[in-house]
């Protein structure tokens, strides 16, 4: 006969058991398809490069990292910045952050429209606002092509108009880039806000009110405090794919005006450098990380619970 | 009128009105679906006077104060917060305060914050600002909770931020939307005994908003019932229950024995009536009523007698039932004319009146206890 203490702990054992094996499929697949290539990638940053890309096997090098950021004069083999790379990174990170701003900007008064209409009328609006979802990225982003190209739809208005003389250059630029990419993630934006604003209770606002809060106040008092995290959710959804985007400034950008996700592409393609590669494939990941910590630390603040 | 207490004469004898409605109508929607949550409703509420809007849901008590909030404007009329009229003005230019029914207080601030935001957004300085949230707290019995944040408090305590909070600003009228239904019964008595407290000693105009009929009586100077976007009467709580000039109000309040009668003759502010169950009784009449042919006459039924069958009374019948509830005993007596009349005795020790149901019974009202109703 077992004793009670004894069964129960036989008992916590099978459950702990158990839960390890239905568990199982699933740390299979995160392993293989997501630490697994990691790890590759990893591994492959540290080794040499190879004459026709991939890597040399087994031959370490600390030139893919070291690529990242600095590279060897031709001439004199001395050290310096690769400037490139440099303003590759800060262009990415400027982007981002501008598309994080302009989304945000629009997004907000957006998601407090569909947050405040009935709620029927809420499905609609939300509807509308997913429909680019189902659309191709590239076809979305050709779209956006064709409305700030020279002879586009804003050109053409605006030459109509009389406002401008010549057409505004908007195609490979930083400023197209900027627009396509507010396009693309804006609904990244707007859906994690109204998550937070359809929450919001309007009766705290209306207590502002009554206790002398302006329309801005109350906004900058009440609202933006009561849907932060709703705020830094949807800066972080349109910040983080920003920051590796591809297609878009391909795209609108043209050859010149790389963010890091060409880069990456680049140098596992015409560069041959894979461990160049992979080394700004781990420091993007890195940046995004930093990224997520400050959301992980701002969401779990106290009083910020309406996430 | 009925007998006034003493407030209620100081209030009286000060006079002053704090806010008065004058011809307002709400109505929401538009065409066949407009809903007229108020109905050409006029009101006027005076300086330092604890006022309650009673009635049932949907009645349109909530909406004027909201409109007195400035929540929502007026479809028609005036809104006058000594003489000045608000109505159009948005909330944050009134100098009035809401207590919310939810209580609303801001979850991302401290208690302390949450008192001081009204002044805060006044621009007063921050040194005013906190004494005067020092002194709220003082007079909510808070003090120690001043950091906590809002979610770490109880429901009482929470009412008690509320109250700190709309009262912070010192405002002219303070409005209590349903303030403690929230609460379990043994805090809402406690709390209604503070907030006469708080009236009393902050000296501000109340506008306290309830369908709760006790909590009406128990508390204000004055009352107004309200029903279908009308008031129906204004009066004292005493009046209001003794004097009740419409069946609504008599039938809404207390519980009330309805007989029907026929006018005999009017005399100033008292009718003859013969009721159909019994004699002729002299019934106090409604301002401004001229009664004739047939009405309604209400009877509290703490306002009758219970007497055997041979003793003088007004109305006879046959005892139907006795129902003991501790403090009172309830008679059901079934009348000649087929209503059933209710009596309430108050129990004397060790008493019992040695009726039993089946006897043939008579009722004698007391003096000056029938009131002749609107329909």
């Amino acid at each position: 006969m077992l004793s009670a203490r004894e069964a129960a702990e036989n008992a916590r054992r099978q459950d702990v058991r158990n839960r390890w094996l239905l568990s199982a499929p699933s740390l299979l697949i995160i392993f293989f398809a997501a630490v697994g290539p990691l790890f590759v990638m990893l591994l492959y940053s540290v080794m040499a490069k190879g004459d026709y890309g991939d890597v040399k096997l087994w031959q370490f090098s600390a030139d893919g990292w070291f690529g990242v950021f600095f590279q060897r004069d031709i001439f004199d083999d001395t050290l310096a910045l690769n400037d490139a790379h440099v303003a590759i990174f800060a262009r990415s990170v400027k982007l981002s952050l501008a598309t994080t701003l302009i989304t945000l900007l629009l997004g907000f008064p957006t998601a407090y429209f569909i947050a405040t209409r009935s709620e029927r009328s809420r499905e609609i609006w939300l509807f509308l606002i997913t429909i680019p979802f189902w659309t191709n990225l590239l076809i979305r982003t050709y779209a956006m092509q064709e409305v700030i190209r020279n002879e586009g739809v804003i050109n053409t208005a605006l030459l109509k108009l009389g406002l401008i003389s010549a057409p505004v250059q908007m195609m490979y630029t930083d400023m197209g880039i900027l627009f396509g990419m507010a396009y693309v993630y804006l609904p990244l934006m707007v859906l994690p806000l109204y998550a937070s604003m359809e929450r919001l209770d309007f009766r705290l606002v209306e207590a502002g009110y009554d206790l002398y809060a302006t329309r801005l106040k109350v906004l900058w008092r009440i609202i933006i405090p009561m849907v932060k995290p709703g705020i830094i959710a949807g800066s972080i959804l349109v910040f983080i794919p920003s920051l590796g985007a591809y297609v878009t400034p391909r795209v609108l950008g043209g050859g010149k005006n790389m963010m890091l996700g060409n880069l990456i592409e680049l140098q596992f393609g015409q560069g041959r450098n894979w461990p160049l590669g992979a080394a700004i494939s781990i420091t993007l990941m890195a940046i995004v990380m930093v990224a997520l910590l400050f959301y992980v630390r701002n969401a779990s603040r106290p009083g910020a619970r309406h996430g | 009128m009925g007998q006034l207490g003493v407030r209620e004469r100081a209030i009286l004898a000060a006079g002053q009105t704090a806010i008065e409605a004058k011809g307002v109508t709400k109505q929401f929607g538009a065409g066949q679906d407009a809903v007229k949550a108020l109905d050409n409703v006029s009101v006027s509420i005076r300086e330092n006077e604890f006022f309650t809007l009673l009635g049932p849901s949907g009645c349109g008590k909530t909406t004027l104060l909201r409109l007195i909030a400035g929540f929502d404007f007026p479809t028609d009329g005036e809104i006058l917060l000594y003489g000045e009229n608000i109505a159009p003005l948005p909330p944050y230019k009134r100098p009035v305060n809401t207590v919310f029914q939810s209580y609303a207080l801001f979850p991302h601030m401290t208690v302390a914050q949450n008192i001081g935001f009204g002044l805060e957004m006044l621009g007063k300085p921050r040194a005013e600002i906190d004494r005067r949230v020092s002194q709220m707290l003082q007079l909510v019995r808070m003090e120690e909770l001043a950091n906590r944040r809002t979610s770490q408090i109880s429901g009482g305590q929470q009412q008690r931020v509320a109250l700190a909070r709309a009262l912070a600003p010192a405002p002219k009228v303070l409005l209590l939307d349903e303030p403690l239904s929230a609460l379990d019964y043994k805090l809402r008595k406690d709390m209604q005994i503070e907030l006469k407290r708080l009236q009393n000693e902050t000296g501000i105009t109340f506008i306290f908003v309830t369908h709760d009929q006790e909590e009406a009586l128990t508390m204000s100077d004055r009352i107004a019932v309200m029903s279908k976007g009308k008031i129906l009467q204004i009066g004292s709580p005493r009046d209001i229950y003794d004097r009740p000039s419409v069946r609504f109000v008599a039938n809404f309040i207390g519980e009330t024995n309805f007989l029907a009668g026929d006018v005999v003759s009017v005399e100033g502010a008292s009718a003859q009536v013969r009721l159909a169950s019994g004699g002729t009784i002299a019934a106090g009449l409604p301002e401004g009523l001229k009664p004739e042919g047939h009405v309604t006459v209400v009877v509290r039924p703490e306002h009758a007698d219970l007497v055997k069958s041979g003793g003088t009374a007004d109305l006879r019948g046959t005892l139907e039932n006795i129902v003991y509830f501790g403090t009172d005993t309830h008679y059901y007596v079934k009348l000649d004319g087929g209503e059933t009349f209710i009596i309430r005795q108050q129990n004397a020790h060790g008493g019992g009146a040695g009726h039993k149901p089946g006897d043939a019974v008579g009722v004698a009202l007391e003096a000056n206890s029938a009131q002749v109703v609107r329909d």
